[in-house]
């Protein structure tokens, strides 16, 4: 199939700013474009990695357990990204958004659930696995660790479009009550992994965030976080 | 802030136990009649399952049947559009939680893109489509999403449907949260017992064009997204979160023209779990809306989850539009702690708004207006 | 039924993903709920699951439920009781 994309004909008012951004892939933490930790002897072994990661945050949030490798990913993205960005100071709860999206849904946690019903013999269906069959959950803990109560989406795409989280994002920060919003890519299927995560925002306090636009995020995005 | 253009509704369709198309439901729905029966999977259940064959497009094997769904869905709203489906101003936006999920272990298009790329080919649409996948508020905040687009200019029109299975997969998840009721669902019922599910499709065709046979003038005038940041099963005790999404709508809608006190119906989410059903009432007291008339209609064919926002949005514009409001069905006495004006038969309207509110796993919430201009 | 209270802890660390709990650290007549280890409803449905996946027993509704799973105290002695 042969995909074309519409270039939008309206400008937006006003430009965003990406105040940080994460990305997390092949065993290694960026945030701001600096490496922040690393499990290269593991990079593979995603359950390894990520517990590493929870630990050495040191935050002490035992839901992270329960949580499916979905919502851990996402949710350990999320710690990063809003590290010492104090967000609050500049916006309510309300006026922050998470955008999220990714190209396997939930699959990886869809076929740990169906392992719990498909033999009849053993059939034990998982009430704490089921809850995570939903790709937006990853959302709700997040929300839920850093109270974040504004517009929320999961958008399912078969990679990460730049183009479309951009305009989405832009569109939602010109057009309704949002002052913020973190979007991104988190993505996990059978212990393949890729977390990009970045906070946008309407302002540039410290004058120096690059702008949020389709060039930067999709250099943000290809080249782990080094810009300029 | 800039003027957003309108976005109309062009056509829609809705695909339920009780029938293909609004007209038909409708109908049913004033009889009363109860699409909920007792199935067999082996163990008895109660829900709501469509008759495939008896849908008018004939597909080969080769489609699922949550893309038999949707292509049905599509094909008959299309049928009532001007909407060129192919055109390249044309978006397709899918709503759905679980897609073919009964294909599970090996089977096809398991993953969301890929049935909805399938799915826009079908129509020979060649945009790369859009797929929400948002737990129950899907339906709902896809038109949202959909609204969106249209207003940044990117497309003409929006083709928005979703669908969802009762399947093995879902059925057995639910029962595992001993969440499913004894019975056809009751919302705001006291003796509710939890929720049935239902396998639906819905289609709502968006336009910046003006240009509907059935629904001229009426746009999706405004919409609100929230989060209640308490949990990811169980909706907030406060309502809160659903409050804030209801208030982002009616200050969406605003910009269009629409007041709250031109509220003249709501089609509540209403699942009949007895913590959705108590939230929800405390939600639309606390946006002073508990004097509008209101009904939940998943006592006649129960939760569609993915489809449900756009199989109630569909249903709420037919009947408002007909002048005719519905009632909320197997609802006999008040069983939230807080007042609502729960319709209890078919009520006469002259109004050109209502609210369409929806709640999820995951803490989301969302809220529409849709008005008449 | 010391053993089976002991074993009951470790089942319960499991099923409930409690990782950074161990065995000796649930006191065994504490509440399980509210307080202490921070279980919720879907904790609560997933013992229901461990009931019946280790020892057999159906537990029908939530009501039910309430009591059996104050305590591991209280869910040993359920299962002493009714274990098939």
């Amino acid at each position: 199939m042969v995909a074309t994309r519409l270039c939008w004909l309206e400008k937006f008012d006003r430009m965003h700013y990406i105040k940080s951004h994460i990305r997390i892939t092949n065993g290694t933490f960026f945030k701001d474009g600096k490496k922040v930790n690393s499990y290269s002897d593991n990079s593979e072994d995603f359950a390894q990695v990520i517990r590493a990661f929870y630990k050495e945050m040191d935050i002490s949030y035992p839901a992270f357990y329960k949580m499916d490798n979905l919502s851990k990913l996402g949710f350990c993205a999320a710690e990063l990204l809003l590290k010492d960005i104090s967000w609050q100071e500049t916006m309510n709860e309300n006026e922050l958004g998470v955008i999220l999206a990714n190209s396997s849904s939930c699959l990886d946690t869809d076929e740990a659930y169906f392992a719990t019903i498909c033999n009849k013999e053993a059939y034990f269906p998982s009430p704490a696995v089921f809850v995570y069959t939903l790709p937006n959950i990853v959302i709700g803990e997040i929300c839920i660790r850093h109270k974040i109560k504004g517009e929320n989406m999961f958008f399912i795409q078969p990679e990460f479009d730049p183009e479309f989280m951009v305009s989405y994002i832009d569109n939602l920060l010109n057009s309704c009550t949002l002052k913020g919003c973190i979007g991104g890519w988190v993505e996990f299927y059978r212990d393949n992994y890729d977390a990009f995560m970045y906070f946008a925002s309407r302002e540039n306090a410290k004058g120096d965030y690059p702008v949020h636009n389709l060039e930067n995020i999709k250099k943000l995005y290809t080249t782990h976080g080094a810009i300029n | 802030m800039k003027v957003m253009r309108n976005v109309y509704i062009s056509a829609t369709n809705v695909l339920t136990a009780l029938g293909n198309n609004p007209e038909a439901v409708m109908s049913a729905m004033l009889t009363g009649e109860c699409g909920i029966h007792l199935c067999e999977d082996p163990a008895p259940f109660w829900a709501s399952r469509i008759d495939m064959s008896s849908l008018p497009v004939d597909l080969s094997e080769e489609y699922t049947r949550f893309e038999r769904l949707i292509i049905n869905s599509v094909s008959l709203a299309a049928r009532n559009s001007a909407v060129d489906l192919a055109s390249d101003s044309t978006l397709f936006l899918f709503s759905t939680t679980k897609g073919n999920i009964d294909e599970l272990p090996q089977g096809r298009r398991l993953k969301l893109h890929e049935s909805g790329a399938f799915l826009a080919r079908y129509f020979g649409n060649s945009q790369w489509p859009v797929v929400v996948s948002n737990a129950c508020i899907s339906g709902t905040a896809a038109i949202l999403t959909g609204k969106r687009l249209i207003q940044s200019g990117q497309y003409k029109n929006v083709v928005v449907t979703g669908a969802d299975l009762v399947s093995s997969f879902v059925l057995s998840g639910f029962q595992s949260f001993k969440a499913l009721s004894e019975g056809p669902c009751k919302p705001f019922d006291s003796e509710r017992t939890g929720l049935s599910l239902g396998e639906g499709a819905g289609t709502i065709i968006l336009s910046a064009e003006n240009a509907s046979s059935a629904y001229a003038d009426w746009i999706i005038a405004g919409g609100g997204i929230s989060n209640d940041a308490n949990h990811i099963s169980g909706p907030s005790r406060t309502g809160e979160g659903l409050q804030l999404a209801i208030e982002a709508a009616i200050a969406d809608a605003g910009t269009k023209g629409f007041t709250r006190e031109m509220i003249g119906y709501i089609s509540a989410h209403g699942t009949a779990t007895l913590y959705n059903d108590e939230m929800e009432a405390k939600a639309i007291n606390a946006v002073r809306l508990q004097d509008v008339p209101l009904s939940s209609y998943k006592g006649y064919w129960g939760h569609t989850l993915g489809a449900a926002g756009l199989v109630e949005t569909a249903m709420a514009l037919e009947s408002v539009s007909a002048g005719k409001l519905l009632p909320s069905l197997n609802y006999s006495s008040h069983g939230v702690s807080l007042p609502l004006h729960v319709l209890i038969e078919e009520t006469a309207t002259s109004s050109r708004c209502f609210l369409k509110t929806s709640s999820g796993f995951g803490g989301c919430n969302a809220a529409l207006l849709v008005g008449k201009i | 039924m010391e053993q089976l209270i002991e074993d009951l802890k470790g089942q319960i660390i499991k099923a409930l993903k409690l990782e950074d709990v161990k065995p000796e650290d649930i006191n065994t007549d504490a509440p399980l709920f509210g307080e202490g280890l921070g279980l919720d409803s879907i904790d609560a449905l997933e013992l229901i699951v461990l009931m019946e996946k280790e020892y057999g027993i159906r537990v029908e509704n939530a009501s039910a439920a309430k009591s059996i799973f104050t305590s591991v105290r209280t869910m040993a002695d359920y299962i002493a009781k009714n274990k098939k």
